[in-house]
């Protein structure tokens, strides 16, 4: 189910404005990984690249390579739809389907692609999935009733079922919890933890504390300045990082007196 | 500088609001004085009769000016302009209101007499005088407006989700320019447009029902793509990448995403549109002409419309003046009452379409 990625020497662009440069970093399966950095370093812009959502912005490229198991996602014949059914992804502000009830979300990602489905297939699929993102025992009741009726952070969560019900092997998580209280926050970190299990997760927060409490392994980012670049200055075990950092920039943020 | 606002009133000392009964007061007191101004003026023999508008407009202005007053006396300023605002803002509502009133009113009394059954079940053919009736030009009126209408929405939609969904650059902007233009098109314009292109076809003094179509379309298909186009943009980007990320193409996105969550917008948008186009006259009268006959078919011979049907029945009035006007009128309220029915058709439409959540 989940799957290595490897970055190697990666350049992203923005029509010719170059967002992040020379990233090179190996995620191992089964791992939460964290990227962390202030605002503009090019965290998003980075994770969007992992599923070939980042062309979808007009102008946007990329330079370098990202392999999943050793397949380059930019390499001749590569279908990004392909590519997208295998790396799932979480957005910042919840957005489920308005036209589509509870259950049609969660089962939307096989709706959407014409696939036909039996009904207990279908059922049984709405069930696992909304038990993975323990969601089910607050919604079973109301499974037709529009998803946008959901509290916010029940929406995050019913973003997330619909997110592992096409079950991929990378599951990318920008800044998921920004938009919710600290108790569906920590809903969603206790999720986090449990999906770890399946799926490799990648998760850019702005909390550090939340990036200390559910990640493994975590990436620092910076920016020199306005214009300039994003880069990767340290990655390492998250203990390493937020205990005894490398680097001096890494200390400086997490400590609180950068910027 | 804390304890002064700790210590100052809620309710200034002078403040004594207007009750409703003083405001009833103050209107009856201003209609009374401006109908007795101008009683007294037609009774000096200053008008000619007794001038019921211009007692209505001065009691309406007495009215604002004493309540901005007596307000400024006992409520103070801010509350005194808030009390004139919304006098001014409802006088104004209301004089938007009066000639559709008006207008409405006087079709209804004027149509009525011949809103009957003979209306609804004979053509002209024949009719010299009363009777007779505008089955033909309802008939052509419909048949026309839903060819129109069938040409000018998959073109109109295709384009807005082109603009909206895939356009780019140049062509885009060229395309929304045009557009733009189409919409200042006056209509006589789009009538001989369509002429022109079916005298090429079919030799000159061509006249059928489908050339009046595509005139219609001339001028419907702008308003469908800017009415589809605003509501496409109305759909947050969030949902198309949502979409994607669950490894969605980009056409199935806006088939099964993005549609259907504009689709109560667009039908509204479409629905407005043929109100639009229905009481269009110019175009028709060129390049459909007119019959006194049934003709159902769009693709040959004359046909007769609803609004060329009023304007040859009040520019051709025949011995018997009265019947004549009196189905012109008819005519008009029945194209009223199509429009009437296609705007709450709309609104039913965008109220069972649009997404449960944002009901």
């Amino acid at each position: 189910m989940s799957k290595r990625i490897e970055i190697n020497d990666l350049n992203v662009y923005y029509s010719n404005f170059l967002a992040v440069e020379g990233v090179s970093l190996t995620i191992e399966p089964r791992t939460v990984t964290a990227f962390i950095g202030p605002s503009g370093c090019g965290k998003s812009t980075l994770l969007r690249t992992i599923n070939r959502m980042h062309e979808v912005i007009p102008g946007a490229r990329v330079e370098g390579e990202v392999l999943i198991d050793g397949q380059d996602l930019y390499g001749p014949g590569i279908d990004p739809v392909v590519v997208r059914r295998q790396v799932g992804m979480v957005f910042q502000r919840p957005n489920p389907f308005p036209t589509m009830s509870i259950r049609d979300n969660v089962i939307a990602g096989v709706k959407l692609n014409n696939r036909k489905m039996s009904k207990s297939d279908a059922d049984n699929l709405v069930e696992q999935s909304l038990q993975g993102a323990n969601l089910w025992n607050e919604v079973k009741d109301r499974l037709d009733k529009p998803g946008s009726g959901l509290s916010g952070g029940q929406q995050q969560r019913l973003c997330i079922a619909r997110a592992i019900a096409v079950s991929p092997d990378v599951l990318l998580m920008d800044e998921p919890c920004s938009a919710l209280d600290p108790i569906s926050t920590l809903a969603i970190e206790d999720l986090i933890g449990e999906l770890k299990n399946e799926f490799t997760i990648v998760i850019v927060t702005h909390n550090m504390q939340q990036a200390s409490r559910v990640s493994d392994r975590t990436a620092f980012f910076n920016i020199s300045g306005t214009g300039e670049p994003g880069k990767l200055i340290e990655f390492d075990d998250t203990t390493t990082i937020f205990e005894n950092p490398h680097v001096q920039s890494t200390e400086d943020y997490i400590s609180g007196r950068f910027g | 500088m804390t304890t002064m606002t700790m210590n100052r009133p809620v309710v200034a000392s002078g403040y004594r609001p207007l009750t409703k009964r003083v405001q009833l007061t103050t209107l009856g007191l201003s209609v009374v004085v401006a109908f007795g101004i101008f009683f007294i003026l037609d009774l000096g023999g200053a008008t000619h009769n007794f001038n019921i508008i211009g007692a209505v407009v001065v009691a309406a202005v007495l009215d604002i000016i004493l309540i901005y007053v007596l307000s400024r006396i006992s409520e103070g300023r801010r509350k005194a302009t808030d009390r004139l605002m919304t006098g001014l803002v409802t006088t104004a509502f209301l004089v938007t209101l009066l000639p559709l009133i008006s207008l409405i009113f006087t079709t209804v009394v004027n149509g009525l007499p011949r809103f009957d059954i003979d209306f609804f079940g004979s053509s002209m053919r024949n009719v010299v005088g009363a009777g007779g009736g505008g089955l033909h030009a309802l008939i052509g009126t419909l048949e026309i407006t839903g060819a129109a209408t069938l040409i000018s929405v998959p073109v109109g939609l295709l384009s807005a989700i082109y603009l909206v969904e895939y356009g780019r650059g140049r062509l885009a902007q060229a395309i929304t320019f045009f557009v733009d233009v189409m919409t200042g098109i006056p209509s006589i314009v789009a009538g001989l447009f369509a002429f022109a292109l079916f005298a090429i076809f079919f030799g000159p003094g061509i006249r059928f029902g489908i050339g009046g179509a595509v005139a219609l379309s001339v001028l419907m298909i702008p308003v469908v793509v800017r009415s589809t186009e605003e509501m496409l943009k109305l759909v947050p980007n969030e949902l198309r990448e949502a979409a994607f990320a669950l490894g969605v193409p980009k056409w199935l996105t806006i088939v099964k995403v993005v549609l259907p969550t504009a689709i109560a917008g667009i039908v509204t948008g479409v629905m407005l549109s043929i109100s639009r186009i229905i009481g269009e006259t110019a175009p028709l009268l060129i390049i459909v002409g007119m019959s006194t006959s049934m003709n159902y078919d769009l693709f040959s011979d004359r046909m007769a419309t609803l609004p060329v049907f009023v304007y040859t029945e009040y520019a051709n009035q025949g011995m018997d003046t009265q019947a004549y006007l009196d189905r012109a009128w008819t005519s008009a309220l029945v194209l009223i009452l199509i429009v009437m029915a296609l705007n709450l058709v709309a609104r039913l439409i965008s109220h069972f379409l649009s997404p449960k959540g944002l009901r």
